[in-house]
């Protein structure tokens, strides 16, 4: 039903998914790039059950992930850029002492 | 019953497990709802100063809790996250603390055969306990007494226990009349009549207006509290008064009182002012995320403690009123509710009456 429009596969940029190094079109979201791969964005700090983007505009919570470093990020709502870092968030974030 | 929130559904419960025949009217989703704002602490550490009625009323709720926790556990299969290990209430300033040391002074003097102990910790002793607090913290107190629960689990085991006994539950139920004569109650619902022989009403600020059209008097006002709550985090901190983690991760951070009359929006200088307080209490805090926040009207008597009556014209009448609905809840399911269910309120009870108010003003 969807489709691309031509013109954006034509500027890729490289983000990092779990370690790996992904080529994916510029005007995406974190949480669109995880749903190339497997797109499971996190596991849940209450049951432990693997998550994926779900609502894609903000509001489900679902693809919390840790990107560049900041956890319980919702991926929908961030843009890909250069070397983004984008890690799946497991259980509960730690705080630090 | 007139009132479906933490104090109507606790004593519905309560009576409904005696095996009374229980129909509990609610005015549903448009009504105020302490019962879906509160932080949800069972919290005894500072409560009743110069009234040791309230001191021992508020600890027999405490004392009690794990049995009502283990009891909504089992009847329901909710369970409402209670916990007891103690509470600190934290202090950024000396004079707090003073101020703090004071109060539990009188609370431990007064305590009698309940016997109260309480704790002072300086920075060094706090942070040996609770290693997170930042190092603009004085100290704190601490009691044993102090526990907490998750509220709006706590709501739902409460409705499910007074189902499974068998009771009536009314929703969008807002009443519109209340015909009252001794032992002889009829109620105007949603359109529909009903009658018992007694009647209990724990309607919160609904139960102002109520009150009077069955001989009671509840001169009860709204005192706004605002929360704000975080993501869930790996487990971090204990129970503290103004901040908690929950039993699923996140922290709450509370503890406002706004005279705002019935206004229960949240402000923005009020949220940051909790923010920076928290901030400061805990620095760990500033990395993490807010995800909510919300405004909730206390259900506020004119000394802050409980208003408890038997309507002396309307005999089988009962008010049960406070702003502790989640402390209280086991007080009111278990020894208010078998009050109501014998006809009398017990003497420790006297002091809650509403004739305390009835005092002339001095010219």
């Amino acid at each position: 039903m969807f489709r691309r429009l031509p013109e954006t596969a034509a500027q890729p940029v490289t983000v990092v998914i779990d370690g790996r190094p992904v080529r994916v079109p510029f005007d995406l979201t974190a949480a669109a790039a995880v749903l190339i791969g497997d797109g499971i964005t996190r596991t849940t700090p209450v049951s432990g059950s693997p998550r994926a983007p779900y609502c894609m505009m903000g509001v489900c919570f679902d693809c919390l992930m840790e990107i560049d470093g900041v956890p319980n990020t919702q991926a929908c709502m961030v843009p890909v850029a250069e070397g983004m870092r984008i890690n799946r968030q497991v259980g509960a974030r730690k705080v630090r002492s | 019953m007139i009132g479906g929130g933490l104090v109507g559904a606790a004593i519905g419960y309560g009576l409904a497990r005696q095996g009374l025949k229980v129909t509990l009217l609610d005015e549903g989703d448009v009504a105020l709802r302490a019962a879906r704002g509160n932080f949800g602490l069972v919290w005894v550490q500072s409560k009743g100063p110069g009234v040791p009625e309230y001191q021992h009323w508020t600890r027999l709720s405490s004392d009690r809790w794990p049995g009502l926790a283990a009891e909504l556990r089992e009847t329901t299969g909710v369970d409402c996250a209670h916990e007891r290990r103690g509470g600190f209430a934290i202090c950024l300033t000396e004079d707090e603390l003073e101020q703090r040391r004071q109060m539990l002074e009188v609370l431990r003097r007064q305590a009698g055969a309940v016997e109260f102990e309480y704790e002072i910790l300086d920075h060094g002793a706090l942070a040996r306990r609770v290693p997170l607090i930042g190092p603009e913290v004085v100290g704190a107190s601490y009691t044993p007494y102090d526990g907490a629960v998750h509220p709006l689990y706590l709501l739902r085991a409460l409705h499910a226990g007074l189902l499974r006994h068998g009771a009536r539950y009314e929703p969008n139920a807002r009443v519109n009349a209340v015909h009252a004569a001794p032992h002889d109650f009829r109620i105007e619902a949603r359109g529909t009549a009903h009658a018992a022989p007694r009647l209990v009403l724990a309607a919160g600020l609904g139960s102002r207006e109520l009150a009077p059209l069955a001989g009671l008097h509840a001169p009860l006002r709204p005192v706004r509290g605002q929360i704000l709550a975080t993501e869930r985090v790996a487990p971090a901190i204990p129970l503290t008064q103004k901040i908690r983690q929950m039993s699923e991760g996140a922290l709450l951070i509370g503890d406002s009182f706004e005279e705002a009359g019935y206004d229960d929006s949240t402000a923005p200088q009020v949220l940051s002012a909790l923010a920076a307080r928290a901030v400061r209490t805990f620095p760990f805090l500033r990395e993490v995320q807010l995800v909510r926040s919300w405004a909730a009207l206390r259900v506020m008597s004119p000394d802050g403690l409980p208003i408890y009556e038997q309507s002396a014209r309307f005999p089988g009448a009962f008010l049960a009123s406070c702003h502790s609905g989640v402390t209280l809840a086991a007080a009111h399911a278990y020894p208010y509710a078998e009050a109501v269910a014998r006809g009398a309120l017990p003497d420790e009870l006297a002091r809650f009456a509403s004739r305390r108010f009835d005092v002339p003003k001095a010219a």
